[in-house]
């Protein structure tokens, strides 16, 4: 292992100095060759502009349901006035926030972007298992967002993102239509992750041991098997409830004999196991940027990968925790918070690793990383407040106030999607052949990680002081913290344009991107930038771990053991 | 009808038969990959009727007479009748499969031809049972129709919520349905498939794939059967 380390990118290099192969972008030409190809890059890369177009949309309405927080304007004692948008218009406008942010772009974003794209890469395939699936997927992906949309111009949905019964199925809102999205959405998740569990167990090039995959391939590993067993119980769910309010069934409605609980212990049941869809892959990416930009050998490396699991396994287990209140026996519910609990463990070796593996390195500070240490902190804020929800006793006082939002945006705003921004600007020189401008980038993640705090940090303060969550208006005594809050919502909007900019400069004038331009060991650096259409002009043999850097092990060798 | 599998040699790039994909290495290689892909599906297959047993068992623990009283309008011979259509059907599937391993066209034509027609035979009874349920006006939610059903005939007076019984007879049976009249056109789809013989014994994982789903769709007929029909 050790002395061949050098063996697999030679050989590679030797392969392209025959002539100049077109890469992956450049290989076929014209729009119809994009619409049908079965191209794993092609198809990341098509996901990856459909998702950060919906993170737009989902951005401007998490926009305007903050601007309308900064009212309202307060008359006398007695009473507020309304401010911009009336209850109605702000109910649907966070529904719609939130359904587009969770659907279309946080589940799919990092698994259907960059893990369609690089997934083979890392495990020098030639493509994924499934291609024409894979094809499929992103059709089903595009037709449930059409749907959504479709949702949203006859009329929106005011249920919240969760669509609790009884209200979604007796609201008069275009409910049908947006769970019939949310339902085709969820065979695009289901198909994408059955694709990327085959490729990893059966695509691996020779000598790709599991104990030699990138733990970007682990975390991915694990979030495909819950794609897998937990989307198929939101599908009969939202099937349920379309019958339900078609039909007027009553299987969850407590008027015609149902039993409304039923209904949230089933949305839960997928919908916890889908936060864990949405934050595996961030932990992947993390792995992989704290590692790389450390030049060290990763601590810990089988606890990382192992915990991925523990956390899919273990998350399928404390869907309860979101219903404390809503009647639920006094011993499930302690189980509940027990089993929420112990999720927590996986989750800290994760975070403690990743601080472990930078001790000690030779860190670069470049603007993937500057993401990777945003992540860490607010990840690991995020993740602690969830402790607090998960205590019973606790619970009933910060329940559905907003502690619990300001607690799930730093998981998944400042976990996923920091770790999805930062993974772009890790990856951007690979997939677009192109160099990011690390000083606006580092400009970008200032004001990201300061509007990002400033917007809900004050909220976990609001949530503590009672304010409760999907509200249109509020008491007085509130209004500097949501002022604050949504001055910071503003830098955090800026942040995003500032990196939307130096993106589409960096596509138009950036320098061009050498292979390996951040002394990678993992096997998606060995292929050129951007890659050849069939990934590599030879097939790899790997002899080395992901991350085995030789001239770091040097150094560390008094260090001891990892 | 083509040459032998070679999976060792194919490993150095040469040697591909003319149905393995470019991003494969070897037959064995794409085989394995379809069944554990089929597999994985079945897997939420399973997840996703899990949903609808979950309602069945929590409405039948919340109305357990209504389930009593109303399971006596469904036809249990009907029933009998089309377990008996499936469990036949699984076993000409199997036959199908075997065909492919020996090489045998016919074989594997006819028993496919078969499982088709027992599926056919399968949604013929299911028509028959749904078309009495709509006259008698036993249908789900506010569709059902208690004067109609007793004017019919049937029991005058179900007690509970019989519109969720029957909701969930739909949804169950109705889902399943589908499911069989998707194996049904899959099935069409493997006759033309088999009659251009693109089926030989290295070469048959998408025969394969859609026996082990019509399997599962017989399962899941194995355990709606007895919880609807033969409540006691």
């Amino acid at each position: 292992m050790e002395s061949n380390r050098n063996n697999a990118p030679q050989s590679a290099h030797a392969a392209t100095a025959g002539g100049a192969e077109p890469n992956y972008i450049n290989a076929h030409k014209g729009i119809w060759s994009w619409m049908t190809t079965v191209d794993h890059k092609r198809l990341g890369l098509m996901y990856l502009v459909g998702v950060l177009s919906f993170f737009a949309v989902g951005g401007i309405f998490a926009l305007l349901v903050r601007t309308q927080l900064l009212g309202p304007i307060f008359k006398g004692a007695s009473g507020k006035q309304e401010w911009l948008f009336s209850g109605d218009t702000y109910n649907k406008l966070f529904t719609l926030h939130g359904a587009v942010m969770v659907f279309l772009v946080i589940i799919p974003s990092i698994p259907a972007s960059l893990g369609n794209f690089f997934l083979p890469l890392m495990l020098g395939a030639k493509d994924v298992a499934f291609p024409k699936l894979n094809l499929m997927s992103f059709y089903v992906y595009i037709l449930g967002g059409a749907f959504l949309l479709f949702s949203i111009a006859t009329g929106a949905i005011d249920t919240g993102w969760t669509f609790y019964t009884p209200y979604s199925t007796t609201t008069s809102a275009s409910v049908i239509s947006a769970v019939t999205g949310v339902f085709i959405l969820g065979f695009s998740s289901i198909l994408t992750g059955v694709n990327f569990i085959v490729t990893i167990h059966k695509m691996r090039a020779p000598g790709l041991t599991w104990t030699r995959l990138p733990l970007f391939v682990w975390a991915q590993y694990a979030t495909s098997l819950i794609q897998v067993l937990a989307t198929p119980v939101l599908a009969i769910t939202l099937m349920l409830l379309a019958i339900e309010k078609t039909m007027g069934v009553g299987i969850f409605d407590p008027k015609l004999g149902g039993d409304p609980v039923l209904f949230q212990h089933f949305f839960w049941f997928y919908s916890h196991p889908a936060v864990y869809i949405m934050i595996l892959p961030a932990f992947g990416v993390i792995s992989e940027i704290i590692t790389v930009n450390s030049r060290k050998q990763i601590f810990g490396y089988k606890a990382i990968a192992m915990s991925s699991v523990a956390i899919a396994v273990i998350g399928f287990l404390v869907w309860g925790h979101h219903m404390f209140t809503s009647g639920q026996s006094e011993l499930a519910s302690a189980v509940f918070s027990f089993l929420t609990f112990a999720v927590a463990v996986p989750t800290a070796i994760k975070v403690f690793s990743w601080v472990a593996t930078m001790y000690g390195g030779s860190i670069r500070l470049n603007s993937a990383m500057w993401y990777g240490l945003a992540f860490l902190f607010l990840f690991t804020i995020g993740g602690l407040t969830g402790l607090f929800l998960g205590t019973l006793s606790v619970d009933i006082h910060l329940h559905d106030t907003y502690f619990v939002v300001a607690h799930f945006h730093y998981v998944m705003m400042g976990g996923t999607m920091t770790a999805f921004v930062g993974a772009l600007h890790h990856w951007w020189p690979k997939m677009t052949g192109r160099m990011l401008n690390e000083f606006w980038g580092k400009i970008s993640c200032f004001f990201v990680f300061t509007g990002f705090n400033l917007t809900f940090f004050s909220q976990f303060l609001l949530g503590t002081k009672g304010m409760p969550r999907r509200y249109a208006t509020y008491l007085p005594e509130f209004q500097t913290w949501h002022q604050l809050s949504t001055l910071g919502s503003y830098l955090l909007g800026l942040g995003f344009f500032i990196t939307l900019c130096y993106m589409i400069q960096s596509l138009i004038s950036g320098a061009k991107a050498p292979r390996n331009p951040w002394g990678a060991r993992s096997l998606e650096w060995e292929t050129d930038s951007p890659p050849i259409e069939h990934n590599f002009h030879v097939q790899p043999v790997v002899k080395h771990g992901p991350y085995e850097f030789p001239e770091i092990d040097h150094s560390m060798s008094t260090g001891g053991g990892h | 009808m083509t040459q032998p599998s070679s999976s060792h040699a194919s490993s150095a790039g040469h040697h591909h038969p003319k149905y393995l994909a470019h991003h494969f290495e070897s037959m064995a290689q794409q085989n394995a990959s379809g069944k554990l892909g089929m597999w994985l599906f079945l897997g939420q297959e399973v997840l996703f009727f899990s949903g609808l047993f979950l309602a069945y068992v929590l409405a039948r623990i919340i109305y357990p007479e209504t389930f009593l009283a109303a399971h006596e309008l469904l036809d249990w011979k009907l029933g009998a009748l089309n377990t008996i259509f499936l469990l036949t059907s699984s076993l000409t599937m199997a036959l199908a499969v075997r065909g492919a391993q020996v090489n045998s066209k016919p074989q594997m034509f006819y028993n496919i031809l078969a499982t088709l027609l027992l599926g056919g035979a399968f949604m013929v009874v299911k028509y028959i049972e749904y078309s009495h349920k709509f006259h008698d006006g036993l249908l789900p939610g506010h569709f059902f129709d208690a004067t109609k059903a007793m004017h019919n005939g049937q029991l005058a007076n179900i007690p509970g919520a019989p519109a969720i019984f029957f909701a969930i007879y739909f949804v169950m049976t109705g889902t399943h349905g589908l499911h069989v009249l998707i194996g049904m056109g899959l099935m069409l789809w493997l006759l033309v498939r088999i009659k251009r013989g693109d089926f030989n014994s290295e070469n048959h994982v998408y025969l394969e794939n859609v026996g082990l789903y019509w399997h599962i769709v017989d399962l899941i007929w194995i355990f709606l059967f007895p919880l609807l029909y033969l409540v006691r």
